[in-house]
């Protein structure tokens, strides 16, 4: 089948979360990727919502601005996202089919409109209602037969009825496959990353697009993460910081905003020593921006983030697979080098389900790094070393005591304002780690970059956007590449092509990207592809900017 | 017990004469009593003079952040409750900059000590007023007087249920002692508040605040809530020193998920294994219905 985006749009409250569930998984179980995203306003109720999902034969794991079908619940939506639906498209609303007419007849109640709409939407899109039908009554399983079976009832009217409306324009119907896919967002890959990790604590305060993270720790105790909801993100972050130093490993997630209040702590972390994890999940800002939307416009923030010089590690996972990989990874960085580490995640990111080959664990999982107190005779947690990293024990680990301290202190962590020996030692000590981190920083991905003469560079979420340029400005003829970073600070030593052009594709409009490669490269970008309307960057934007 | 470790002696920075003096020999005495060995307890700090009161005992040491004594002190204590866990700070510190996560405390109920070296001003940034200088008092800031009330913690603390509520004095090292030696072993949050008069920055010598103590009356029933938040109202200039109220002990913080898991520090727990999160993986891969060889290729 082609690609195929389906809009299903609403009011929030009106079910196109239930409705998008279920005709994608009826096309995961019929065989065939979905890509599904989330748009919707800050509010429990009313306003415009939509769920998008994108069909085809193929995984097309990116974000696409026009529709095929547009389904819309009610005529608001209808009026907002028609200017989206392609021409030709398939327009699905109550103004032409009687939802709740249907549903009444078949259904015996207007409860049912939505498995009406569900219908109707798989006669466009090819879907067998059969198997839409089935999904249904596994979703309504709980609520009884009678429930089930009028679901069941009222999707195969509205299936009957849009197939005569739609006539020859109904998809034919798809071949069943059986092809599997996994299907899963960004956010949950992390929360089983980090549970793989043996991470064992998790304090958070609630702020979207963060909150997913904590509340799969709450709801499923079987991961081993203790969940605290703190009172603000400066207690979320002490709390964590005070777990880790007792040998759990620790993290905390949040937004733009909730990551300003935890900025000092990310400074302690990198005097103390303690290794923290931390998700800041983005959203558009300044201030309180557009809560639920998203954005990239956090990077320089996450690397330049507190006062005084510390190392840390910023990572920039860009899909589930990669997610997993880059939670196991932030917390051996953050172990290994004692430090805090920052996973870049955003609303989008955060928010879509991708639909990838089954996933699985790597083979070694690092797990915690703490010293053998019995190899150790006179303990100073601070011990100057080669490598800057000094053998960790944690409090309450043995008969050692431990001593740390967020002001200047000696090797044994005591307060010192020694300025001739100690503090410079206990500066270059903690800057030798950060200079031996670089050195095993993952470089950038290269996607058709060695015979390009225009490389986008990206980092992060807009993985896919920008491939699906590449693959498109390839077929029309442009020798086209990309360099995308996942792993974002301290930035690998890389070269550039002296003859290559370079643009950057990025959620912001000041181009951070482009800044940070000026800053650490010496690179001058050509020219800076940012959107920052709250969407998440697509094929589209790219293309325009470049055409 | 010795640990080698702590043979250096550290410099104590404080002035001398400064009645913290009384209060690091008050906790030291009391965990004497308890037979507390340095590496079982845990003493968690924030800035400030009184912050600086870890570093002068045998015992393991997280000196943070300004105000963040108590939020640290929650996540070591959940991640090891087998060590006695001790938060000493100062007023500007506990009840100013980190007065949300006390007032949070008070509901959660963490098995912590909470000692606030309370001076009443702030003396580490030479003199300004703290969350509980008296009004009208003349600070190096506030130069016509503090004109805002200060907070009576000790009541809030009493009105949040907070499980064990006293106020001691640094100058009575037997008295504090006593009353520190109950707050540690109490199962639950003690909150105990020690007038500790700032000889450098303070209005009053000690001896003036030696005149206006007076100990908690026999018949005062710990377990009476209003009779203790009359007591702990008694401030600004008469003070009563003791134990103001302990109530029956309630739940202590993570009390559900410890009954899950068991008691052990949370470092040392059993891991919980790949096939845990090889399920979580295999539930996100949605398995076709279709038996046919696919035909077309994705």
């Amino acid at each position: 089948m082609n690609d195929r985006n389906v809009v299903i749009a609403g009011a929030a409250g009106e079910g196109i979360q239930t409705i998008g569930d279920v005709v994608a998984t009826s096309f995961l179980a019929h065989g065939y990727p979905v890509f599904l995203t989330q748009e919707f306003e800050s509010r429990i109720r009313g306003g415009n919502s939509s769920t998008t999902l994108r069909i085809g034969s193929a995984p097309h794991n990116a974000p696409r601005r026009d529709a095929d079908v547009l389904l819309a619940l009610n005529r608001v939506s209808q009026q907002h996202y028609a200017p989206q639906l392609r021409e030709g498209g398939i327009l699905i609303s109550p103004e032409v089919f009687a939802f709740r007419d249907l549903a009444k007849e078949h259904g015996g109640s207007e409860r049912y409109a939505n498995a009406v709409a569900a219908g109707a939407l798989c006669a466009a899109t090819g879907m067998p209602v059969a198997v839409l039908e089935r999904r249904l009554r596994e979703t309504f399983a709980g609520h009884g037969e009678e429930v089930a079976a009028a679901n069941a009832r009222a999707a195969q009217a509205g299936y009957d009825q849009a197939l005569g409306r739609l006539g020859e324009r109904a998809e034919r119907p798809l071949p069943p496959r059986t092809h599997r896919y996994a299907f899963a967002s960004a956010h949950d890959a992390i929360a089983l990353g980090a549970a793989a990790a043996e991470c064992r604590f998790m304090a958070a305060y609630p702020m979207s697009p963060s909150t997913h993270l904590i509340t799969t720790f709450a709801r499923h105790p079987e991961l081993g993460v203790f969940a605290e909801q703190a009172e603000d993100e400066i207690a979320a972050i002490h709390m964590g910081l005070g777990a880790s130093a007792a040998g759990a490993r620790a993290m905390t997630a949040t937004s733009g905003g909730g990551f300003a209040l935890m900025v000092e702590a990310v400074s302690l972390a990198g005097m103390i020593e303690t290794p923290i994890v931390i998700v800041l999940a983005q959203r558009p800002g300044p201030a309180t921006g557009l809560p639920t939307r998203t954005a990239q416009e956090d990077l320089l923030f996450a690397i330049r983030a507190g006062h005084g010089e510390a190392p840390r590690a910023v990572l920039a996972p860009s899909d589930p697979q990669d997610a997993l990989r880059a939670a196991i990874r932030a917390f051996d960085l953050a172990d290994r080098y004692q430090i805090p580490v920052i996973v870049l995640t955003d609303q989008y990111l955060a928010d879509s389900r991708f639909a990838l080959p089954p996933v699985e664990l790597p083979d070694a999982i690092p797990g915690p790094q703490l010293a053998d107190p019995a190899s150790i005779e006179r303990y100073a947690r601070y011990r100057l070393t080669d490598d800057g990293v000094s053998p960790r024990l944690a409090l309450g680990q043995s008969e050692h005591l431990v001593c740390l301290d967020s002001d200047e202190h000696t090797e044994q962590g005591h307060i010192t304002e020694d300025l001739d020996t100690v503090r410079p030692a206990m500066v270059e000590k903690r800057l030798e780690k950060g200079r031996r981190l670089k050195g095993e920083i993952a470089p950038p991905s290269r996607n058709a970059v060695d015979d390009a003469d225009l490389v986008l560079v990206g980092w992060g979420s807009t993985k896919g956007a920008i491939d699906e340029a590449v693959s498109i400005l390839r077929d029309s003829g442009r020798r086209v590449g990309a360099l995308h970073f996942t792993e974002l600070w301290p930035l690998p030593a890389m070269e550039f092509s002296e003859t290559a052009r370079y643009w950057t594709a990025e959620g912001n409009a000041t181009g951070q990207l482009a800044q940070l490669l000026r800053m650490e490269y010496g690179v001058e970008t050509e020219g800076r592809i940012g959107r920052y309307d709250g969407r998440p960057l697509d094929a589209a934007t790219i293309l325009e900017a470049l055409s | 017990m010795t640990t080698p470790e702590r043979d250096l002696a550290v410099e104590n920075q404080w002035c001398p004469g400064c009645p913290n003096y009384g209060i690091l020999a008050a906790l030291k005495r009391a965990l004497e009593r308890l037979d507390l060995p340095p590496h079982r307890v845990c003493l968690v700090s924030g800035i400030g003079q009184a912050a600086k009161l870890p570093h002068y005992v045998d015992a393991h040491v997280f000196n943070g952040l300004h105000g963040r004594a108590i939020p640290a002190a929650i996540g070591i204590q959940v991640a090891n409750p087998e060590m006695t866990t001790i938060v000493t700070s100062g007023d500007g510190d506990l009840y100013g900059e980190g007065g949300n996560h006390l007032l949070h405390a008070f509901r959660r109920n963490p098995n912590l000590t909470v000692i606030v070296h309370n001076n009443r001003i702030y003396a580490l940034t030479k003199g300004q007023a703290s969350p509980t200088t008296p009004l009208g008092e003349r600070t190096r800031l506030q130069f016509d007087g503090v004109d805002v009330d200060p907070a009576q913690m000790l009541a809030t603390a009493i009105v949040h249920n907070c499980t064990f509520v006293a106020r001691g004095f640094a100058g009575d090292l037997d008295g504090l002692a006593a009353i520190l030696e109950r707050a540690i072993a109490h199962r639950g949050l003690s909150l105990v508040d020690v007038i500790q008069p700032c000889i450098t920055w303070g209005s009053h010598p000690v001896d003036w605040y030696r005149e206006r103590v007076f100990a908690v009356p026999e018949d005062h029933d710990p377990t009476q809530r209003d009779a203790a938040i009359r007591l702990a109202l008694d401030a600004p200039d008469r003070f009563a020193i003791g134990v103001l109220y302990e109530t029956e002990p309630r739940p202590t913080f993570a009390t559900a998920y410890r009954k899950r898991v068991g008691s052990g520090p949370l470092a040392w727990m059993p891991r919980i294994g790949r096939a845990a999160i090889e399920t979580h993986l295999a539930a996100w891969v949605v398995d076709p219905e279709g038996k046919e060889p696919t035909k077309e290729k994705g």
